[in-house]
């Protein structure tokens, strides 16, 4: 365990950091904008795909099992991404529509 | 060389992730900060596909990816394009889901590389912790996302039994034990172990999700959303990945502030939603709190109108009921009677109300109300003192006044708009059912309340073409 945070110690430093500059940057959102914020977030964490790619690239071309999985994987992870900016940008079209 | 060009798009990624978030907490900047986030996306996602390599030998399967990639972006597109705007939480449910599960599936994915690999080198405690969190949130996510997804549009209904926080308990205690087990001790023989953790999490996803009442979703949706962010990050840890890392520990930190202002705006605890408490256990302290009934008053169309066309200042408080009944255009039309009339017309919203916050600011900006009609609630409560006329449109329990009078109200607490300071309340409902909370509203009873039953869209269509007549 302690090997594992002394090897990873610049992605603990990373992710301490991120918390604090994800809370700092939600606290001064207007309630208004709260849908389209959990959208958008919703689409961030659509990253997730990047994994699913390597995977998917390093599977063996026999491994069935592992190429099935991680094809579901890639697509469920780009609907997570595409689908979340979409639906996000359509929410926010109408914001700006209204704004003039 | 290629690997620090990736190195250089995944710095882009993790800034834009930062910078469009940042932006998306300005309405003037908002849809821009979706598109830079978009964009970075984009490129870390190609990125890896196209330059990502590990010891030397560059990822393989091509056809396979862009094959599932197209598909996934296909799908992802129409689904989002032609989704309602009041469907819109579902929608955002539905995607988190898919989130979830594509975490989980690289958990799977690895952790069985690893049991193949088992006797020649055995995987460290460390990416064996990732792989468990990975599985388990993952799972948790995905399964609670689609019950969300299934209650908000009506699929499922609330379902709990006696002893289920136990029961929740006692499983989550049964999950994180045996991934510990499994963590310090993995064998060829214990593996399975493994599958049975992922089935108990998907279990647990259920159970999370099922008691907890329909009012409380949003809530449960922006927990289940920074868990996947929690889930998208551990496979930063696993392959060392930084625009994954950032990108998930940013969602999992500002979905969770953002858990935590929903459930103040309903002023009650994290734990009180999640246990369930309200939603679940209607029986408990909500029958006692109210007292059934009295009488309420209906009023006619005509009336209505007639009330409506000669105030001077008319509040609209929308709630569910408009977004259910796709009222929002016609509402809008209303409005813009009233105004040629020379009625001020605003609206009012309460931070919770619809089903997401936010939720009617986006149902009202898409019929083309003007930004400046909208008040928060505190500016809402300053002026319904000197409102003739508020219309509550299918909201129930954020006008309930006895979140401010009645201590032993399970709502005890929670703001509420002050609609009763206003001289008439007109409540347009579809039955006399109470809302979700599960406990009557006293306003309904009140003298200067009147009812008016029906279907939002049906009713403001009639009560619009009234208005004409007056």
């Amino acid at each position: 365990m302690l090997d594992f945070i002394q090897q990873h110690q610049e992605m603990i430093y990373v992710v301490i950091l991120m918390i604090f500059c994800g809370i700092e940057i939600i606290e001064k959102v207007p309630s208004v904008l709260h849908t389209p914020l959990m959208s958008g977030a919703n689409a961030i964490h659509g990253v997730v795909i990047i994994g699913a790619i390597i995977v998917m690239g390093k599977a063996e071309s026999d491994n069935y099992l592992a190429l099935a999985l991680g094809f579901v994987a890639v697509i469920l992870g780009t609907l997570n991404v595409v689908g979340g900016f979409v639906v996000t940008d359509r929410m926010l079209e109408m914001f700006k529509k209204k704004k003039k | 060389m290629e690997l620090n060009i990736l190195t250089l798009c995944y710095l882009i990624g993790s800034i834009t992730f930062i910078l469009g978030l940042k932006m998306l907490s300005n309405p003037a900047t908002a849809r821009k900060g979706n598109l830079v986030a978009a964009g970075g996306m984009t490129i870390a996602i190609f990125g890896t596909i196209f330059l990502y390599e590990e010891n030397g030998a560059k990822l393989g399967n091509y056809p396979w990816i862009f094959a599932a990639l197209a598909i996934g972006g296909i799908i992802g597109t129409m689904a989002a394009k032609k989704v309602k705007m009041t469907a819109m939480p579902e929608m955002v449910s539905l995607f988190n889901g898919m989130g979830g599960a594509c975490a989980a599936l690289i958990s799977f994915i690895e952790f069985g590389h690893h049991v193949k690999n088992i006797a020649t080198e055995a995987p460290s405690t460390g990416t064996l912790i990732t792989i468990m969190v990975g599985l388990v949130i993952g799972s948790i996510s995905f399964a609670g996302s689609m019950i969300a997804w299934g209650k908000l549009n009506g699929k499922l209904k609330d379902f709990s039994f006696p002893g289920q926080h136990i029961f929740n308990l006692v499983l989550l205690a049964v999950i994180v034990g045996l991934a510990g087990y499994l963590t310090t001790s993995l064998s060829a023989d214990n593996y399975y172990l493994f599958y049975v953790i992922a089935v108990l999490s998907l279990v647990y996803g259920v159970f999370f999700v099922f008691p907890i009442g329909g009012a409380d979703m949003p809530v449960v949706i922006s927990l289940l959303n920074s868990f996947t962010g929690v889930a998208a990050a551990c496979g930063g840890f696993l392959y060392d990945n930084k625009v994954m890392l950032t990108g998930g520990i940013l969602v999992g930190a500002a979905g969770t502030l953002l858990t935590m202002l929903m459930c103040k705006a309903m002023n009650r605890s994290l734990s009180n939603v999640l246990i369930g408490n309200f939603g679940g256990n209607k029986s408990g302290g909500a029958a006692s709190g109210s007292t059934p009934q009295g009488n309420y008053k209906e009023i006619s169309l005509s009336d209505a109108a007639t009330v409506m066309a000669y105030a001077n200042k008319v509040i609209i408080v929308p709630g569910y009921g408009l977004a259910v009944a796709q009222a929002q255009h016609t509402c809008h039309e209303l409005e813009k009677y009233l105004e040629e009339k020379g009625v001020e017309v605003k609206y009012a919203i309460h931070p919770v109300a619809g089903r997401m916050p936010g939720h009617m600011n986006v149902l009202l900006a898409e019929a083309d109300v003007s930004y400046d009609k909208l008040m928060e609630m505190e500016q809402a409560n300053d002026e319904f003192k000197s409102t003739d006329v508020v219309l509550i449109l299918g909201a129930n329990d954020v006008v309930n006044p006895a979140a401010k009078n009645d201590p032993s109200s399970p709502i005890y607490g929670m703001p509420i708009l002050e609609v009763e300071n206003a001289k008439t309340v007109i409540v347009n409902k579809r039955s006399m059912k109470p809302g979700y909370a599960g406990i009557e509203n006293d306003l309904f009873f009140q003298p200067k309340t009147s009812m008016l039953f029906g279907d939002a869209k049906k009713a403001l269509q009639d009560l619009l073409a009234e208005v004409k007549n007056v």
